[in-house]
């Protein structure tokens, strides 16, 4: 028996036609009819009036007679539903609010026709920070949200203020983690055909949730949403920016059924700086009651998140307080935990989910705690991590998440072993003595990862994802299709689902296609985000795939004259052990659809799963080292350790770029990346000149280690790791700045950690 | 992001430029060489000039020339150009600038008289034409004329060209022998635009150094020379305390451009930092 496909590094399958140029993207569709948005330039103001000279054809919320207002609901935590009109009706709520679309026969000409609307707005004093809208007197910037406040979650365990009381020790820390956008390479583009033969429409944008799509545009037109396909072809990345609907999506279907054409929008870089979705700008305070031993006895959190002024579909505006609220005790045993986590609107740009979502923010929280309560206690920062990591499994954490078997202390003390950090506290002495100032940080935490329905229906999600099904046909040919629900977007699940796939059923990687991305084509399904598909939908694929194995022995057994126990798959072959009797599976395939009447085992070979897992927890340990150039108060990430376990993995090579490109964007948060808005509410990073993405100059090489605890929750053993990358960075690498400013008792508990932030962070140390 | 409508006239020489200029500037015509600052202006609809007189096929704009002891840079020579220049102080000096500029698809389309001409605070041309008091030949329909660096830049963006003139060269004395130069500058990112840069230079007679420039940018609306700091360096022994007063010199006479992302404060220290390591440099 060969060994098998999964654990092996393929090439992509996906790769070859994307480096090649080849690959289909939603603007390289030829369309009779492109638009241009116009947007609001004001963060707050009445919409008076759009004016259009004769000749631009221009729609406003007037014409969308019929149409829906966008209004995601949770059941739970006091959520106050927000209406989002698909145009704005009488208010303008942030800059590039839609207040209308412009019709042109190309993208040029329909900007040239934009550039000749005008909106009349009656401008409004903005409320652009959290703090600024929760104050007294705030105005609504939705009516009937007291204090602009949309969401409120609290806890306490009853034993949390006697632990408090008893502690030796307590220490409490805030961070700010500033605004940040997703910034795939690919913004957001859709192209909508109306079909006058069969009065479908299809929708071909750029999405991670085709099939959710497909429902809320059918639901916000009015329209049966069998007339509806959505197609995402390639997908030039995501990471949470596609992840919920884009308003300009359902305009685009509505634009192509009202002219009974094609319509087109790409929207440019500025747009998405300005439009797209935003994440993070969220502040964190945790105060902890710690024993004489350095243990954690109580956690207390506090969790404000500037959610921007509408709420996004399906997740609403509620995602990044509440896993704040639900995961913010980490890898950390916290006997005792109390949290208040809300979610206040302002005049700025929506936010949405974002790889990593609010754990880049409650991992900083945690870490810098754990830092600051090492120097107190007098502890190097290892070994108080090391008295407080979770141990023993199952643990139950004090929000009554299950965390499933991992490797928090291995991790730790891996990186350890790699990072040689007395080696460095050498060189960090020496390098002191001649104004050099070198900085090591160290951040160890959990991944929530491949959850289910249940995890989003804690959350009281009117809409509630998790679970994946499949459809796994073997064609007369003794090929295999694999139709998912899941939508990957440069994850490689075409390469990997086939590996989980071909080993399920006993055959080869390149006889297994992976369709996704249709809804006229696949199962209804979530899409991918959550570090969920591997784990989801390729347990619905392994699950599919061993029954379609035990359908072809039954079938191998009754061709052969043997017992279906006594045969054997492997490479495309049934065989009856100890003999020299087989048969290749395409000729079985054949037989079940053209001589099914011979074997009595059913006509075809179609089998479905579905695969709906409660969830299980990823873990790693990120090391960086870094310099911080005291005159110019630059930082330098010089070194970058990932100890990870992340389960079985079912593709070494893709794992690791995974690991890399989230690393990449968590330096990113860590160092660069915000998004600025001026006090009355002006976007002021609309260029990549303005927000910084980090380029190959910046990212150091990273240095990526193994360990591997397989998951009993999840029928691979793998675990989900799409999001660790972004979730460590951020702490590792201020924990090594804060490490290299020590010398000037300086402090920075922000990012990104600008140079202006380190300067003023010195400043207020006395430098 | 695509520009307003323009019409494009692609010119053979530089009458023929400055003829058209003449006629079009009034309708909000300008010169496209590289395009690497003018045309991402106008796919942000910044800049929505009706004509471009596009100068890249006008022959023989394309290569520096030496001549009476001056480096010719015409209007068409690219940034990439000096990747691989003379092996004299100059030479030495532009290769070891231009890898400063944005990235290697822009130095090969951008041009050093466009840089010059469109007058970024933070480009790094018009510091090192600062530095060497190079000077700038505009032409017009109604002649040529030579404008020094101290009287070509008057603010952020804005020249001393005339709307019909074209920046036909820029002439860059070559420095005496036993100049010793170095530069240095700040940046977010690699290739951004700079919020510091120093470029120092001077000779040693007797171990004492003369003959000092010290030419800034990134800081100021222009870039300009440092006299105080050029006195202070002037007849004083080289060395790293030396070079920490200059520094602080530099920092302390400079008005810093305030950006909303980084406070006078850090520019001053930025400046202090770039001037410190462009003196070492020099002196190295």
């Amino acid at each position: 028996m060969s060994a098998p496909w999964v654990g092996r590094a393929l090439h992509r399958v996906e790769d070859p036609a994307l480096v090649r140029g080849e690959g289909r993207f939603t603007a390289d569709l030829p369309a009779a009819h492109h638009v241009r948005f116009v947007r609001s330039p004001v963060a707050s103001g009445v919409l008076r009036a759009v004016a259009a000279p004769a000749g631009v054809r221009c729609f406003t919320a007037a014409d969308l007679v019929g149409v829906a207002d966008l209004q995601p609901k949770l059941a739970l935590f006091g959520y106050v539903p927000i209406a989002q009109p698909l145009l704005a009706r009488a208010r303008v709520r942030y800059v590039g609010d839609l207040a209308a679309a412009v019709l042109g026969a190309t993208a040029a000409d329909a900007e040239d026709a934009a550039d000749q609307v005008t909106l009349d707005i009656e401008t409004l004093p903005p409320l652009v920070t959290a703090e600024a809208a929760m104050a007294d007197g705030a105005a609504e910037i939705h009516a009937g949200t007291a204090r602009n406040v949309v969401v409120e979650a609290a806890m306490a365990t009853p034993g949390h203020a006697a632990a408090l009381q008893a502690a030796a020790r307590t220490l409490s820390c805030t961070i700010r983690s500033h605004r940040q956008s997703a910034q795939p390479i690919e913004a957001r583009a859709a192209h909508a055909a109306f079909d006058r033969a069969t009065g479908r429409t299809t929708l071909t944008c750029t999405t991670q949730m085709p099939h959710l799509t497909r429902t809320i545009i059918a639901d916000l037109l009015g329209m049966a949403e069998s007339d509806l396909r959505v197609i995402a072809p390639d997908v030039g990345g995501g990471f949470g920016q596609k992840m919920s609907l884009a308003p300009e999506y359902a305009v685009i279907v509505w634009l192509a059924r009202h002219l009974r054409a094609s319509v087109a929008w790409a929207e440019d870089r500025r747009e998405n700086l300005m439009a797209s979705f935003h994440s993070r700008d969220i502040d964190v305070t945790v105060e902890a009651a710690f024993d004489a031993q350095a243990k954690l006895l109580a956690l207390r959190g506090d969790v404000r998140a500037n959610v921007g002024a509408y709420a996004p579909y399906p997740n609403t505006a509620a995602v990044e307080p509440l896993m704040s609220f639900a995961e913010l005790p980490g890898p950390y045993v916290v006997p005792d935990y109390a949290c208040r986590a809300r979610g206040v609107v302002t005049n700025t740009c929506p936010s949405a989910p974002y790889r990593g979502v609010a754990r880049p923010a409650i991992t900083l929280a945690m870490e810098r705690l754990m830092d600051k309560a090492a120097a107190a206690f007098g502890l190097p920062p290892e070994e108080i991590r090391r008295r407080n990591l979770v141990k023993r499994f199952p643990h139950t954490s004090p929000t009554g998440l299950v965390y499933d078997a991992a490797s928090y202390a291995e991790t730790l003390e891996h990186a350890l072993r790699v990072a040689d950090l007395p080696g460095f506290r050498a060189r960090q002495a020496a390098a002191r003595a001649e104004g050099r100032y070198l900085g090591a940080g160290i951040a160890t935490f959990c991944e929530r990862t491949g959850y289910g329905s249940p995890a989003f229906a804690a959350r009281g999600m009117a809409v509630t994802p998790g679970w994946e099904n499949v459809q796994l046909d073997m064609d007369p040919s003794g090929f295999i299709e694999a139709r998912i629900g899941a939508s990957p977007h440069g994850q490689g699940l075409a390469t990997t689902l086939a590996q989980i796939i071909a080993d399920g059923v006993g055959t080869t990687p390149d006889r297994v296609r992976v369709i996704h991305g249709d809804t006229d084509r696949t199962p209804y399904g979530w899409g991918t985000f959550a570090s969920r598909s591997l784990v989801i939908a390729g347990g619905a694929c392994l699950l599919a795939a061993r029954q379609l194995h035990a359908r072809l022995r039954r079938m191998a057994g009754e061709h052969l004259e043997a017992d279906p126990a006594d045969i054997v798959i492997t490479d495309g072959t049934a065989r009856v052990t100890g003999t020299d009797r087989a048969v290749a599976l395409p000729a079985l395939a054949r037989l079940a659809y053209h001589q099914s009447h011979r074997l009595g085992q059913g006509a075809g070979l179609s089998e479905q799963a579905g695969y709906d897992p409660a969830g299980t927890f990823s873990n790693a340990t990120h090391i960086a080292f870094v310099a911080v150039d005291i005159e110019t108060c630059a930082v330098t990430v010089e070194r970058f350790i990932v100890a990870e376990d992340a389960g079985r993995l079912i593709n070494p090579m893709i794992v690791d770029g995974q690991i890399r490109g989230g690393v990449a964007q968590g330096i990113a948060n860590a160092l660069f990346e915000e998004i600025v808005y001026s006090p009355d509410g002006d976007i002021l990073t609309t260029t990549l000149a303005d927000f910084l993405m980090p380029t190959a100059h910046e990212i150091p090489a990273i240095e990526i280690h193994h360990l591997v605890t397989e998951s009993d929750q999840t029928v691979t053993g793998a675990k989900g790791l799409g999001e660790g990358g972004t979730i460590g960075a951020p702490a590792a690498v201020l924990g090594a700045i804060n490490d290299a400013l020590a010398p000037f008792g300086a402090q920075l508990n922000e990012m990104p950690a600008t140079p202006q932030r380190i300067h003023d962070a010195l400043r207020a140390a006395g430098r | 992001m695509k520009p307003s409508r323009f019409v494009h006239h692609p010119v053979r020489s530089v009458a023929e430029a400055v003829a058209a200029l003449a006629a079009l500037a009034p309708e909000g015509g300008r010169i496209l060489a590289g395009g690497q600052s003018l045309v991402p202006m106008m796919a942000f609809r910044l800049a929505q000039p009706a004509h471009l007189i596009d100068i890249n096929r006008i022959p023989g704009l394309d290569r520096p020339q030496r001549r009476d002891g001056q480096l010719i840079i015409p209007a068409c020579v690219r940034h990439a150009a000096f990747h691989q220049g003379a092996d004299d102080a100059l030479g030495l000096l532009l290769a070891r600038v231009v890898r400063h500029i944005a990235h290697a698809p822009i130095r090969n389309r951008g041009t050093f008289c466009g840089s010059v001409a469109h007058a970024d605070p933070s480009a790094e041309w018009p510091v090192v034409m600062t530095a060497l008091d190079g000077v700038a030949v505009a032409q017009s329909e109604a002649g040529s004329r030579a404008i020094a660096a101290a009287d070509f830049f008057e603010g952020v963006m804005t020249t001393a060209l005339r709307p019909d003139e074209m920046l036909t060269e820029i002439r860059l004395p070559e420095p005496p022998a036993g100049t010793r130069m170095g530069f240095s500058e700040h940046s977010r990112r690699a290739g951004d635009f700079a919020q510091a840069m120093t470029l120092a230079s001077f000779r040693l007679q007797n171990g004492l150094i003369a003959e000092a420039r010290v030419a800034i940018g990134g800081v100021e609306p222009v870039p300009r020379r440092l006299a105080a700091v050029e006195r202070l360096l002037t007849g004083a022994a080289p060395g790293p305390a030396l070079w920490r007063d200059a520094a602080d010199c530099a920092s302390a006479c400079v008005t810093p451009m305030e950006d909303g992302q980084t406070s006078p404060a850090l520019r001053r220290d930025l400046l202090r930092a770039t001037t410190r390591r462009a003196l070492a440099e020099a002196a190295a």
